[in-house]
């Protein structure tokens, strides 16, 4: 197989003795859409914390396409072309949804541009073309403290697809989201992840998103992985079904 | 529609002044302050109060007084001149300051405000201590005028400043980097996200309020001809905060607007009673508690309905 994109290894970190991540090793490869699953508490936001400089490990190192970027910043990361979306939606509360798209698209190129506004008319439209591939067309002059908060999840999605990343880990993107609208969103984000070739990890605790589109399943427990393998291989696995699935 | 009535308060002032010289005086350093109040409503977008920027305010009104003493005698040079030595101060300043946030960064604004007041009051030598600076009538395209001619040249060249600055804010507070700036006030977290540096954001910011607050210091300097230590003193810069609170934060005409109601709202009421810090705690607190978004807001409301 080729060299990952990201590779993270023995990674080790405990708060106040839990241990959120134990010797941990994950590895995620070109074009994947690795789902990871998981009990509450098990680490699986301490793990995208770790790969994306927000905390350090106690011990282990996390490689982007080789490279160590285990003491980098959240910042330096972003930069190299890894985005993220969050379990609980990071959005400019105050600003209009519109707004937090265009800062998204000025940040990856010129955001130092003083001269020129935020609001040009070629970035409103990819902006507003961002939004429409995850249904908040509508929602676009709102601020974004109004939105109901599956609408924050979704603001938060394109958000991170409008830094146009190469890698892009999701933190549980369908909670929040009803039942009714969280298909359609996973198929425009996969439409959208095979255009852009945007590699992607994802946490995910609905089982049949994970069973319907993920290319590959880590199952993550008590900071270790448990099992790793095809949906259908892990949801076949008898303790992971126990432990997990019936959990979840 | 924003732009007309705009444009109609600056033309009014013109001629306000035109009419009723005396008011050039009052006009000219509620302009001056607004540029001050501009520079702290700047880092108000970002959730950060300073109540330290009388001292930028004071350091460009002692550069115009010391340049002029090193023989610097044109008007236009002295302002450009001693708004870089504020802006230069408020970059060294500021790269340690946009460390901090909250209280932090406020009562730190202060500390650092009343170092410098100290050093104006106490070093004689090089200030005048209490006494302060003479800022002299310098010349304006090599020539020198009789001081009424200057004040009023002072007053129309303050109030194309507070136009042309005023625009230039505007754009910035527009671009991506004044956006960004907001957003450190809602999610410096997303920011970092970005891969937008907050620091950087901030000490531009930073940088530029310095840069505002030290065009109004030196303006008030050559309309009262002297600094003195008490531009400084925190009072003063709790003053620009109230300026900045009053006139609202939403657009940059806010700073401007709440200087002018202020220094007309003194000189009125200086004649009438002695109590007027009576009358501008009442006003304050009419303001926080209906219309938070301050007097300018209410132009803002307006235009959201008629639109
Ligand atoms: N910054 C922190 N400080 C202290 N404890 C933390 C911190 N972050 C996580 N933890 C703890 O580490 C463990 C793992 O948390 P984490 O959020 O990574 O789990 P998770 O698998 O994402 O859970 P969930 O499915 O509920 O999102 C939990 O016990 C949590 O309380
Ligand atoms: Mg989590």
């Amino acid at each position: 197989m080729s060299r990952p994109i990201l590779e993270a290894k023995n990674l080790r970190v405990a708060f106040n003795g839990v241990k959120a991540a134990d010797g941990a090793s994950i590895a995620i490869h070109d074009g994947e859409f690795l789902a990871i699953i998981g009990p509450n508490g098990s680490g699986k936001t301490t793990l995208l914390n770790i790969c994306t400089g927000y905390i350090r490990p106690i011990s282990g190192s996390v490689l982007l396409d080789g490279n160590d970027i285990t003491r980098m910043s959240p910042r330096a990361i972003a930069r190299r072309g890894v985005a993220r979306a969050f379990q609980i939606p990071q959005l400019f509360s105050a600003q209009r949804v519109i707004d937090n798209m265009m800062l998204a698209l000025a940040a990856k190129d010129g955001l130092w541009t003083v001269i020129r506004p935020l609001e040009t008319a070629e970035r409103r439209d990819e902006a507003k073309a961002l939004l429409e591939l995850v249904g908040l067309d509508g929602d676009t002059d709102r601020i974004s403290s109004t939105l109901p908060e599956g609408h924050r999840k979704l603001l938060d999605i394109a958000v991170a697809l409008a830094l146009k990343p190469r890698l892009l880990l999701l933190d549980e993107p369908t909670s929040g989201v009803s039942a009714l609208e969280r298909f359609p969103l996973m198929e425009a984000l996969m439409s959208a992840l095979r255009q852009r070739r945007i590699t992607a990890l994802f946490v995910e605790h609905d089982m049949d998103v994970v069973a319907r589109y993920a290319s590959r399943v880590l199952v993550w427990n008590a900071g270790n992985i448990m099992a790793e393998g095809r949906p259908d291989e892990v949801f076949g696995n008898a303790q992971v079904r126990e432990r997990v699935v019936g959990v979840a | 529609m924003r732009i007309i009535l705009a444009a109609a308060a600056v033309v009014m002032l013109a001629a306000l002044a035109f009419a009723a010289p005396w008011l050039q005086f009052v006009l000219t350093l509620a302009i001056a302050k607004g540029f001050a109040a501009l520079g702290v409503a700047v880092l108000l977008r970002a959730g950060l109060i300073s109540i330290g920027h009388a001292m930028f305010f004071a350091a460009s009104a002692y550069g115009a007084a010391f340049l002029a003493r090193a023989g610097i005698n044109d008007l236009g040079l002295l302002l450009i001149l001693s708004v870089l030595v504020s802006a230069l101060i408020g970059a060294i300043a500021g790269s340690f300051l946009v460390r901090y946030r909250a209280i932090f960064f406020a009562m730190l604004n202060l500390a650092v405000s009343m170092v410098f007041y100290a050093l104006c009051a106490k070093l004689y030598g090089v200030t005048g201590g209490t006494d302060g600076l003479p800022v002299p009538i310098p010349a304006v395209f090599g020539i020198v005028f009789a001081e009424p001619v200057f004040k009023s040249i002072l007053f129309y060249l303050s109030l194309t400043l507070m136009v042309l600055v005023g625009l230039a804010v505007h754009r910035y507070l527009d671009s991506p980097l004044g956006h960004a700036l907001s957003a450190v006030h809602s999610n410096e977290i997303r920011l970092e996200y970005l891969g937008i540096p907050v620091w950087a954001v901030l000490l531009i910011a930073y940088t530029i309020s310095a840069a505002l607050a030290g065009l109004g210091g030196s303006i008030a300097g050559f309309a009262i001809g002297r600094v003195v230590p008490d531009f400084a003193f925190w009072t003063a810069s709790g003053h620009l905060v109230l300026i900045a609170v009053l006139g609202g934060i939403g657009g940059v005409p806010g700073a401007f607007i709440g200087a002018l109601f202020l220094e007309l709202l003194h000189s009125a009421a200086v004649t009438v009673t002695d109590a007027w810090n009576m009358f501008v705690g009442i006003t304050l607190i009419v303001v926080i508690m209906f219309m938070p978004q301050g007097i300018y807001g209410l132009f803002e409301r307006k235009e959201a309905q008629s639109s």
